[in-house]
């Protein structure tokens, strides 16, 4: 993957800062899968601009219930609003961009 | 678990769970399948999440079980105030630790799904859940709304059957519900393919314009069961299945008695009437006079001040109370004093349960010590003679649990003692049985009791007489031409005080004669006596003049010698 800009998801309309938490069960290898997918995600799109924050639900039991947090691995944009679930390993990257806010590209 | 036989003794038995749900245990001999998964179907509204909250509430209650309700629809403060009604106080249980509701809402429009996932959210949920209260129940409804919230169904299916395994390894038992399915499967996502400890079927049927609901056990792996379909209520005390076995022996035994309004009829009975709390039946056929004698019953139970309800399916009340004016039974004055309460429905009104249901809410609004139902025979129009028994059980049940008095009337189509009651007199402790006998061109009522559990009962047929100052028991008119009653018992009784009195007067006549008799015999001997008297005294007058012609002609020869001087003469 190369690091220009994604060819089907461009502008983020200008969004500063990106707030999200991602909730995993201890390290098994789809959580593995879905931070590596994340970080990288991040790391070409939002450099700088985002925060994640993990939590692993066997540390904190009591989050799941209070955060409505069923599949794992889940991803939750607290901001910018609306808050968006992801669910998955984050291997659809094009699913991922387009629920972090980011606006299709325009055919060209 | 009791040891039944040798062969139970040996094989390690089935652990149950019991729901506490009325009913339910009964049918499934003891309760759910201890620490597995029971699946209860059926389509919206039939009741599922119904019973699977009374079975948390009723475990946390009875059984000291905290249970956990994952919710998939309703929300916390939905359930609580949609089962306030059925009394059942969610939210002291949760405060109390012995309840605990989680809400899972799983929406598509609001997840966007980017890859491989499980759900061992849901497991941490329920872990996390379990652990703090230590629920040894728990109840999954409707589990199946995951497979609309997730578009992966094949993720959905696999986390399923991995998280009923779970849960059995968790040692809960579960209750997971699921909406009826099409022709395939039981249910819409087939959830049966992973539970298969026990299936219940929850319907709910329209049957001659009535709903019904029913359910049934459609499979109980391991465990003896009852497989037919059994109509269940929904009331003020939760779910209320309705099989005979529900009917519990355990009533109290009361010794007090009730007059029958009918003192002859007490006199029957021991000389003191029907105990109090006993079912009452009377039998007979159409025009024998069974309503006469239930309102009988209710007038003196007024009279006495004691509350009473008229269950009437047959008569209006204005009718009843005219119709047994007519017989010198005033039941007005006891309406307007609200002694006396009428709850006069069609039978075709609504479905058996819920007849049970309004009786129950008429009962528990008028506190009567006396119930009249007129007629419980009504009811078996409404459904199979099964139904019909299982319902009138349940219904006497009902009223000897809160010692009610309950006369029942029931209508034979046949004159055979055999063919009344529905079959149900064994139900009944007191059967009285009414037949209008016809001879000489008239009908004549009669009375018998046929059986009074608990006291020394007369055997005797009695003339069951409505005149205008009530019912009357008149004893039958035995003669040596026979038993009569009715005019031919008047008859009779005239033509035997005729009979006696000509011999009365046939004696009197012959005793007359003799006395005639008697006065002329004396008569003559007295005549007699005259006649010998007179004869005597004429007999004596002779001697006596012959006496004296003998001493003058005497004196007459001494003068005549003395005259002569004759003979040594000096």
């Amino acid at each position: 993957m190369s690091t220009k800009a994604h060819p089907h998801y461009g502008d983020t309309n200008g969004v500063k800062e990106w707030n999200l938490r991602l909730f995993v069960t201890d390290w098994t290898p789809r959580c593995v899968i879905a931070y590596k997918n994340l970080n990288r995600i991040c790391e070409e799109r939002l450099k700088d601009r985002c925060t994640i924050e993990v939590i692993d639900l066997l540390e904190k039991p009591e989050m799941a219930r209070q955060e409505q947090i069923v599949a794992i691995p889940t991803l939750v944009k607290t901001s910018p609003k609306p808050e968006k679930v992801i669910i998955g390993d984050f291997s659809n990257e094009d699913r991922v961009l387009k629920a972090l806010g980011f606006e299709p590209a325009r055919p060209k | 678990m009791a040891k039944k036989s040798n062969s139970e003794a040996v094989l390690p038995t089935l652990e149950k769970t019991p729901t506490g749900i009325q009913g339910l245990d009964e049918i499934t001999s003891g309760g759910l399948p201890k620490g597995r998964t029971t699946l209860i179907y059926g389509s919206a509204g039939s009741g599922k999440t119904l019973i699977g909250l009374e079975f948390l509430v009723r475990g946390a209650i009875q059984y000291n079980e905290p249970g956990m309700f994952m919710s998939f629809e309703e929300t916390e403060g939905e359930l609580t105030t949609n089962v306030g009604s059925l009394g059942f106080d969610l939210k002291s249980l949760i405060d109390s630790k012995k309840l605990l509701i989680d809400q899972v809402s799983v929406e598509r429009s609001e997840i966007e799904e980017t890859g491989e996932y499980d759900l061992e959210g849901l497991f941490v949920r329920l872990g996390c859940a379990i652990d703090s209260i230590k629920a040894k129940r728990v109840v999954l409804d409707t589990i199946e709304v995951l497979y609309a919230g997730l578009t992966n169904t094949g993720i959905v299916r696999a986390e399923l059957r991995r998280l009923f395994r779970w849960l059995k390894d968790k040692g809960v038992t579960t209750i997971v519900t699921g909406e009826r399915g099409g022709e395939t499967t039981l249910t819409r996502h087939g959830l049966e393919e992973y539970v298969s400890d026990c299936v219940i079927f929850l319907d709910n049927r329209i049957n001659q314009e009535l709903s019904t609901r029913r359910l049934r056990i459609v499979k109980y792996r391991g465990s003896a069961h009852s497989t037919n379909e059994f109509p269940f209520i929904i009331d003020a005390n939760g779910i209320s299945i309705l099989p005979v076995t529900t009917v519990k022996l355990d009533y109290p035994a009361s010794n007090e008695r009730i007059p029958t309004g009918v003192p002859r009829l007490d006199t029957m009975l021991d000389g003191k009437g029907y105990i109090k709390g006993s079912a009452i039946l009377v039998s007979g056929m159409v025009g024998t006079g069974k309503t006469s004698l239930a309102a009988s019953l209710i007038e003196a139970g007024c009279r006495r001040g004691q509350r009473c309800l008229y269950l009437a399916f047959e008569e209006a009340p204005s009718q009843i109370i005219r119709n047994m004016q007519s017989i010198g039974i005033n039941l007005e004055p006891w309406v307007k004093k609200e002694l006396l309460h009428f709850d006069a429905r069609r039978v075709s009104e609504q479905g058996l349960e819920k007849h049970l249901l309004s009786m129950e809410q008429a009962v528990i609004k008028s506190q009567p010590e006396i119930v009249v139902i007129d007629a419980v025979t009504d009811f078996t129009n409404m459904g199979s003679l099964i139904e019909t028994r299982h319902m009138v059980l349940r219904m006497i049940d009902f009223f000897k649990m809160r010692e009610i008095t309950v006369l029942c009337t029931s209508m034979s189509t046949r004159a055979e003692l055999e063919e009344t009651g529905v079959g149900l007199s064994s139900a009944f402790d007191t059967w009285i049985h009414l037949t209008n006998v016809q001879s000489n061109l008239e009908r004549n009522r009669t009375l018998v009791v046929v059986k009074s559990r608990g006291m020394a009962h007369s055997n005797q047929v009695r003339e069951f007489v409505l005149t205008d100052k009530g019912v009357q028991l008149v004893d039958i008119y035995a003669s040596p031409a026979g038993a009569f009653m009715g005019s031919a018992r008047m008859a009779q009784m005239a033509a035997d005080e005729a009979d006696a009195i000509t011999r009365q007067q046939r004696i009197e006549g012959k005793r007359r004669a003799v006395e005639e008799k008697r006065r002329a015999l004396e008569a003559r001997i007295e005549a007699m006596r005259a006649e010998f008297d007179s004869e005597t005294k004429e007999t004596e007058l002779i001697i006596d003049q012959e006496e004296k012609a003998k001493k003058a002609l005497k004196k007459e020869r001494n003068g005549i010698e003395k005259q002569r001087k004759a003979n040594g003469c000096k």
